[in-house]
C-alpha cells in the first residue's frame, strides 16, 4: 500500500517537474530564440520537380540570411517536411507546424491540391501562409491568413488573350490537357474569353498520357475560321501536340501556356516548336531582358546564387520560394516583432516588392499582388527564347 | 470530309501497328509458356529509353538502336534466367505476379538510372510530313508500317520454317509432348523471352520520334498491346495483329468523330465486348477442355 502511494508521490513530482521546467521554456522565449520558419513541400515524388528546387532555394537563403546577422537580430531557422503529392501527409504535416513547432510563419505548399487541404487549418491556428502553388482557387476567394506567390492560370490566359488581341485574332480552338494543370487553365481561359472578345470556337482534350493528337487536331482543322490555337498542357503533351500540329500543317498561330516555359519543351518538339508563343516568367529569360527592366537585377542574382550552389539552371519553382521567403522576412522585419497577426497585416501591405515572379503589390482583396506586366510573352525563334515586344 | 478520315485512318495504323508489334510479344510468350507477361511494355520502354541513352553517349543511331535492342534483349533473357525459371513448379498466375514484379523493377531501375523526364528520338527520315490527299502522314509512321509487316513476315517465317520456331510451336501445344520427343523446353521458353523483348524494343524504338519517351512509357502501350492480343484470340500472331491495327484505328476514330477524353477507353471497351461475346477472341480458336 505504501510502496504504491510513493509510486503516485514520485510520478507527481516528476510531472511537476516537467511542468515547471516547459513554464521556464516558455519564459526564456524572447530575443535569444530563433524565428521559425515552417514548410512542407513535395521534395520527393512525381511532383518533386516542384519541391526540390523549393526546398534547396529555401536553405541557400535562410543559411544567408543567418549569415549575415539573422532577422530582428535573431536567427532564422527553418522547419521542413516532405509532403510528397499526399495532401494527407500536407496535412499532419501543417497541424505538425503549427501545434508542435509553434512556427512563426508557413512558406510552401508545392502543390494546389496540398494548400487546399491545408487552408482550413492555417486559417484556423491563424498563421500567415504564403502558399508556393498555382491555382487562382487559393486566393480567390480571398482567405485571411493565405498568400501567394506564383502566377495563376488565369493570369497566363489573360496574357495570351492580350497579345492575341494587339494581333487581332479573335476566333480561336482550344485544346486542353485532361491532366489538373490543362482543365483548370481551360476552366480560367473560358470564364475570362468575353472580356477580351475572344471566342472560342472548339475544345478539344486528350489525356495526361496520350502519345497522338492529330486526331484532335485534325477536328479543329477542319472548322472554318479558327484564327490561333491554345494548348493548355503541362508535360509531354504540348510537346506533341506541338509537332501534330506541324505534321498536320496547320499554320494559325498556337499559343502554349506557362506550364511547358522550359527548355525541355524545346528539346522535345524540336524544330515544329519554331513561332509558338507563351507567357512565362522573366525568370526564364533574365539575360534577355532590357536593363530598364526593374525585374533583371533580381532574377540575375537569384539565377547566380543558385546555380552556383547547386548547379544546374533554375526554375521558377525555386523563384517562387524566393519570393515567399523575401516577402515574409520583409513582413517580419516591418513588423519588428513575430507576433502573428502584426506580420499578416504587414504581408498584406506588400506593394513594390520585385521578386522573381514580377512585381507584388498586395491589398486585402488581392492576395498575390502580380499583374500580367510579371508574365513576359515569349516565341521561340531558331530554337531558343525570344521577348515579343 | 474525305481528307479528314484518311487522317483518322493514319494516325489509326500507325498506333495500330505499334500496338501489333506490343502484342505478337505477348502472343510468342505465351506460347511459349501460357504466362501473360505484363513486363511486356517495359521492353518497349527499354527500348526508346535505350535508344536515348546511346544516343547520348554519342553512338551514331544505327548503333545506338542496335545496343538498345541487345540491351532489352538481355533484359529478356535475365527476366526468364532469374525470375520465371527458378519458379519452375509454380503454378500459371504466380508467374504472372512475377512479371508484373518484373516490371515494376524495370521501371524502377529507369527511373533511377534514366530519370523521370522526356525524351525524344530524332526521326529517323526527317520531320517533313507526307500528304496524301489532304491528309499528312509522318516518314516515320512509314517506318513504323514497314518495319511491322517486315517482322510479321519474318515472324512467320521463323515459326513455321525453322527448327526453333517449330519447337517454340510444339511447347505451345504441348509441353509434356514435346519434352518427351526431345525439345528443349527450356531453351525454348528462354528464346521466346528473348525474342519478344527484342520485338518490344523495335516497337519502343519505331514509335519513340513520334511519342516521346520516358520510364513510364511501357505502361500505357503495354496495355494497349494486351488488348491487341486479347482481341485477336491470345497466342494467335495474326490475330494480335488484326488486333492491334482494330484498337488503334477505332482509337483514331473515336477521337475523331467522337469524343477526345474518351479515346484510351475505347481499346477497354472494345475488350469488354469481346470477353463477353466472344471469350477466345476475334480469331482465337475455341479450346475444349477435358474435365
Amino acid at each position: 500500500m505504501t510502496s504504491r502511494h510513493n509510486q503516485v508521490k514520485k510520478t507527481v513530482a516528476a510531472l511537476g517537474m516537467v511542468a515547471g521546467a516547459m513554464a521556464f521554456g516558455a519564459t526564456t522565449s524572447d530575443a535569444a530564440d530563433p524565428i521559425k520558419i515552417g514548410t512542407f513541400l513535395s521534395v520527393t515524388g512525381p511532383a518533386s520537380f516542384l519541391g526540390d528546387p523549393e526546398l534547396k532555394t529555401l536553405e541557400l537563403y535562410i543559411e544567408e540570411l543567418n549569415a549575415n546577422g539573422g532577422v530582428l537580430g535573431r536567427q532564422v531557422e527553418l522547419i521542413q517536411y516532405d509532403v510528397g503529392v499526399d495532401s494527407k501527409k500536407a496535412i499532419t504535416a501543417v497541424k505538425r507546424l503549427v501545434s508542435q513547432d509553434e512556427v512563426d510563419v508557413i512558406v510552401g505548399g508545392s502543390t494546389s491540391g496540398a494548400t487546399m487541404a491545408v487552408i482550413p487549418i492555417v486559417e484556423k491556428s491563424q498563421v500567415p501562409f504564403i502558399s508556393l502553388a498555382g491555382a487562382v482557387a487559393i486566393v480567390e476567394p480571398v482567405k485571411k491568413w493565405t498568400f501567394k506567390t506564383p502566377h495563376t492560370d488565369k493570369m497566363a490566359c489573360g496574357k495570351i488573350f492580350e497579345d492575341l488581341q494587339a494581333r487581332g485574332l479573335n476566333d480561336i480552338a482550344m485544346i486542353s490537357g485532361t491532366g489538373g494543370f490543362g482543365k483548370s487553365m481551360k476552366g480560367q481561359c473560358e470564364k475570362l474569353a468575353p472580356a477580351y472578345k475572344i471566342n472560342i470556337k472548339a475544345s478539344e482534350s486528350y489525356g495526361p498520357k496520350d502519345t497522338d493528337m492529330t486526331a484532335q487536331l485534325t477536328k479543329i482543322k477542319g472548322i472554318d475560321g479558327v484564327q490561333a490555337v491554345v494548348n493548355a498542357g503541362f508535360g509531354q503533351g504540348p510537346a506533341i501536340v506541338t509537332k501534330n500540329y506541324r505534321q498536320l500543317g496547320m499554320t494559325a498561330p498556337l499559343y502554349q501556356s506557362h506550364g511547358v516555359a522550359s527548355k525541355k519543351y524545346i528539346d522535345l518538339a524540336g524544330e515544329a516548336a519554331e513561332g509558338v508563343r507563351l507567357p512565362a516568367a522573366a525568370l526564364l529569360v533574365a539575360d534577355m531582358l532590357p536593363d530598364s527592366d526593374p525585374q533583371k537585377a533580381v532574377v540575375q542574382t537569384y539565377t547566380k546564387a543558385y546555380s552556383e550552389a547547386y548547379g544546374g539552371s533554375v526554375s521558377t519553382f525555386g523563384g517562387h520560394a524566393y519570393d515567399g521567403l523575401q516577402i515574409a522576412v520583409a513582413a517580419i522585419t516591418r513588423a519588428g516583432s513575430t507576433d502573428k497577426a502584426a506580420v499578416r497585416d504587414e504581408i498584406e501591405k506588400t506593394s513594390g516588392y520585385i521578386g522573381t515572379g514580377g512585381v507584388v503589390n498586395m491589398t486585402p482583396e488581392d492576395h498575390l499582388g502580380l499583374d500580367l506586366s510579371a508574365f513576359k510573352m515569349l516565341e521561340i525563334k531558331n530554337g531558343n527564347w525570344s521577348i515579343v515586344k | 470530309m474525305f481528307a479528314e478520315f484518311l487522317q483518322f485512318l493514319f494516325s489509326g495504323i500507325t498506333l495500330g501497328a505499334t500496338y501489333a508489334l506490343v502484342g505478337l510479344g505477348f502472343s510468342i510468350i505465351y506460347n511459349a509458356s501460357h504466362v501473360i507477361n505484363f513486363a511486356q511494355g517495359e521492353f518497349v520502354m527499354l527500348g526508346g529509353m535505350g535508344t536515348v541513352f546511346f544516343l547520348g553517349l554519342g553512338l551514331p543511331m544505327p548503333i545506338a538502336i542496335l545496343a538498345a535492342i541487345a540491351l532489352t534483349t538481355l533484359f529478356g533473357f535475365g527476366l526468364e534466367k532469374l525470375a520465371i525459371a527458378p519458379a519452375r513448379g509454380a503454378s500459371v498466375v504466380t508467374l504472372i505476379i512475377i512479371t508484373i514484379g518484373a516490371s515494376i523493377v524495370m521501371r524502377g531501375l529507369a527511373q533511377v538510372f534514366w530519370g523521370k523526364e522526356f525524351h525524344a528520338v530524332p526521326a529517323f527520315s526527317g520531320d517533313e510530313p507526307i500528304n496524301i490527299a489532304g491528309a499528312t502522314i509522318l516518314p516515320q509512321s512509314l517506318w513504323v508500317l514497314g518495319v511491322t509487316v517486315l517482322l510479321v513476315f519474318a515472324l512467320r517465317y521463323f515459326f513455321d520454317k525453322t527448327m526453333m520456331g517449330k519447337a517454340i510451336i510444339a511447347t505451345s501445344l504441348n509441353r509434356d509432348a514435346a519434352l518427351l520427343m526431345g525439345i528443349n523446353v527450356k531453351l525454348v521458353l528462354f528464346i521466346s523471352f528473348g525474342l519478344s523483348a527484342a520485338l518490344g524494343a523495335i516497337a519502343g524504338i519505331l514509335v519513340a520520334p513520334i511519342t516521346l519517351t520516358n520510364f513510364e512509357a511501357g505502361i500505357m502501350l503495354g496495355l494497349k498491346g494486351f488488348c491487341a492480343a486479347i482481341l485477336g484470340g491470345l497466342g494467335n500472331g495474326m490475330g494480335a495483329v488484326a488486333g492491334g491495327m482494330i484498337v488503334g484505328i477505332a482509337e483514331a476514330m473515336g477521337a475523331g468523330y467522337w469524343v477526345s477524353e474518351y479515346k484510351d477507353a475505347v481499346a477497354f471497351i472494345l475488350i469488354l465486348l469481346v470477353l463477353f461475346f466472344k471469350p477466345s477472341g476475334l480469331f482465337g480458336k475455341t479450346g475444349t477442355e477435358r474435365v
